[in-house]
């Protein structure tokens, strides 16, 4: 009960910050368009029957977009962080009997509802601007799996941060990370164009899954296998990222 | 007692190399109720690390605490609840304004709500912020902000408030103005626990006070006890060459109880330091001991003792020399 009550506690603030930035909603807003409208059209011109896209370009191309906004729009969260710790926030509400896991849920929770915020819109839009039929149903599954990714990545940038208090040293290593983990998902291009051995690799990389079950939920195809692979898979990583930055926010975050 | 340590430690292991550095070497103290109690040290002694460890932010290596009645290893989550801490980087958020701070302050602490806005309104007047309350932190002095910081710590009510050099960067009337909240807090009921370098900080505002050097407790008392330490008088005497010399002539003098000489400083003059009983009638006796001896001072300087001097007999270096 503590921890929701504090959890609370800690979102409302952070949200109320968000709030008071009307630049930073803007921001949020005007990235995924930019891929909607620089990037998509480029799609619609493929030939036909190009693997990976039979359901249609923009029904491969837009899942695996809200993907990568899950991925990358809370995957440096953690700079906030070192900001915070910087001026002695951070400290100071350690110092509180306020729970240690809602200092990181409160805050990935925020990250969590801008995220879906900017994915809603992204895909609302996506049907006037570039003819995208939308799946209810899939949808709301869909924004359930980038609410898990959101939650695991966040949590993996606010540790991270607490580790290495340093914004320089956590901009490259993050980027490290990430960029082999983005082009194994099969965002960019559907993995069915990729030889063997690189569609072996791909299968050990959860958010592979993702963009896979994303993918099959906007055509409806919801019993496919794809969809409860990514479930387990991202839960557990996100169960194990929340609990190993949590431990960070209680022993070292100063 | 309020608090009360003992054999407190703290080691690190340092990331380079595998040594461990020791931050705080066993120290033993009390705190009484109703006390402000200084911890005087230069920066490094340990004065921190040891404030972090009673404020529960660092787990100790070794030894036990007391603090407000709790043991502060396996009741910390109580201990909270009767602390508060300032930090020296403060820990308020430029966007956001005090009364915003003060709210969410007692909120983290399981304040009801309605109690935490008349709460705040209270501190707001207690510690004259009402003038910029209303108005993001970002936009606040030096001295205002410290002023929030420290009104953040005391929402609650705690029994004991660490201040971790509260008025280090402040200007002159901004720390003056501090001690006076100091002051008042106590009067309130809070006891305070603060650390700072700050030789007349101690003197003026600490009850009681330890100095910290090199991670261990060097003494502790009062200020006028511990400056009693020192009985009589101090001559200082800048001396250019011949100072081995000078120290035997005057050494042996019966009013002379100890001689101290310290390092030759960039022109080559050495610092002798007479512990004396009686200050003006020593000077002239010193001066035709050196006059008879052909050995001209540079300097002199009769002082009574101050903390500094108490700081430099035991550990034999300056505070003042500490220039950060």
């Amino acid at each position: 009960m503590k921890l929701l009550r504090d959890t609370w506690l800690i979102y409302k603030r952070q949200m109320g910050l968000v709030m008071r930035q009307p630049t930073w909603i803007f921001i949020m807003l005007i990235q995924p368009l930019y891929y909607l409208i620089l990037f998509g059209p480029l799609l619609n011109n493929l030939p036909k029957g190009m693997p990976g896209f039979s359901n249609g370009a923009m029904e491969t191309f837009v899942p695996g977009l809200v993907i990568m906004m899950a991925m990358f729009g809370t995957l440096f969260a953690g700079f906030g962080l070192i900001a915070e710790i910087r001026e002695g926030v951070i400290e100071r509400m350690r110092v509180t009997p306020v729970s240690r896991f809602a200092l990181l849920l409160g805050r990935s929770m925020r990250d969590v509802s801008t995220l879906i915020f900017q994915a809603v819109v992204l895909v609302l839009l996506s049907a006037p601007i570039a003819g995208l039929t939308i799946n209810w149903g899939g949808l709301v599954l869909m924004l359930a799996i980038v609410l898990v990714i959101g939650l695991a990545l966040s949590a993996a940038s606010y540790g991270v941060a607490i580790v290495l208090k340093s914004e320089d040293a956590l901009a490259p290593l993050l980027n490290t990370i990430t960029q082999p983990v983005l082009l194994l998902s099969g965002i960019m291009l559907p993995m069915a164009l990729a030889p063997d051995w690189l569609k072996t690799v791909a299968k050990f990389n959860p958010f592979a899954y993702a963009v896979d079950a994303a993918r099959a939920l906007f055509v409806g195809d919801l019993s496919n296998p794809a969809v409860w692979q990514a479930g387990v898979f991202l839960g557990a990583l996100m169960i194990l990222l929340v609990f190993w930055s949590g431990r960070k926010f209680a022993r070292s975050a100063s | 007692m309020l608090i009360e340590t003992a054999g407190l430690r703290k080691t690190y292991r340092s990331r380079q190399k595998k040594e461990e550095v020791e931050a705080v070497r066993g120290v033993d103290l009390v705190v009484k109720e109703g006390e402000i109690f200084g911890f005087l040290g230069p920066n490094g002694a340990g004065k921190t690390t040891t404030l972090r460890m009673l404020s529960t932010l660092l787990e100790p290596s070794g030894g036990t605490a007391m603090v407000a009645g709790f043991d502060l290893r396996k009741q910390s989550a109580e201990v909270r609840h009767q602390i508060g801490y300032v930090g020296q980087s403060g820990g308020t958020w430029g966007e956001v304004t005090a009364r915003e701070e003060l709210v969410m302050q007692g909120r983290l602490y399981e304040m009801p709500k309605s109690e935490c806005k008349t709460r705040a309104q209270e501190v707001i007047e207690a510690f004259e912020m009402t003038d910029f309350a209303d108005r993001k932190c970002k936009t606040y002095s030096g001295g205002q902000r410290r002023r929030l910081d420290v009104a953040l710590g005391s929402v609650h009510r705690p029994k004991v408030l660490f201040l971790d050099e509260p008025t280090t960067g402040l200007d002159p009337q901004s720390r003056a103005h501090m001690w006076e909240e100091v002051r008042k807090l106590r009067e309130r009921g809070t006891s305070i626990f603060l650390t700072t370098h700050y030789l007349d900080e101690a003197d003026a505002l600490c009850d009681r006070l330890a100095i910290i050097d090199n991670g261990e407790i060097v003494t502790e008392g009062t200020p006028i006890d511990l400056k009693r330490q020192i009985a009589g008088d101090i001559v200082a005497i800048g001396v250019n060459g011949r100072a081995d010399d000078a120290s035997e002539l005057l050494r042996p003098k019966e009013f002379v109880r100890e001689v101290e000489a310290g390092e030759p400083d960039t022109t080559g003059a050495v610092t002798l330091r007479l512990y004396v009983d009686d200050g003006s009638a020593a000077v002239p006796d010193i001066l035709r001991t050196l006059d008879g001896a052909d050995i001209a001072p540079s300097s002199i300087e009769l002082h009574r003792p101050s903390l500094d001097d108490v700081f430099l007999k035991q550990t034999g270096r300056s505070l003042r020399e500490d220039k950060s």
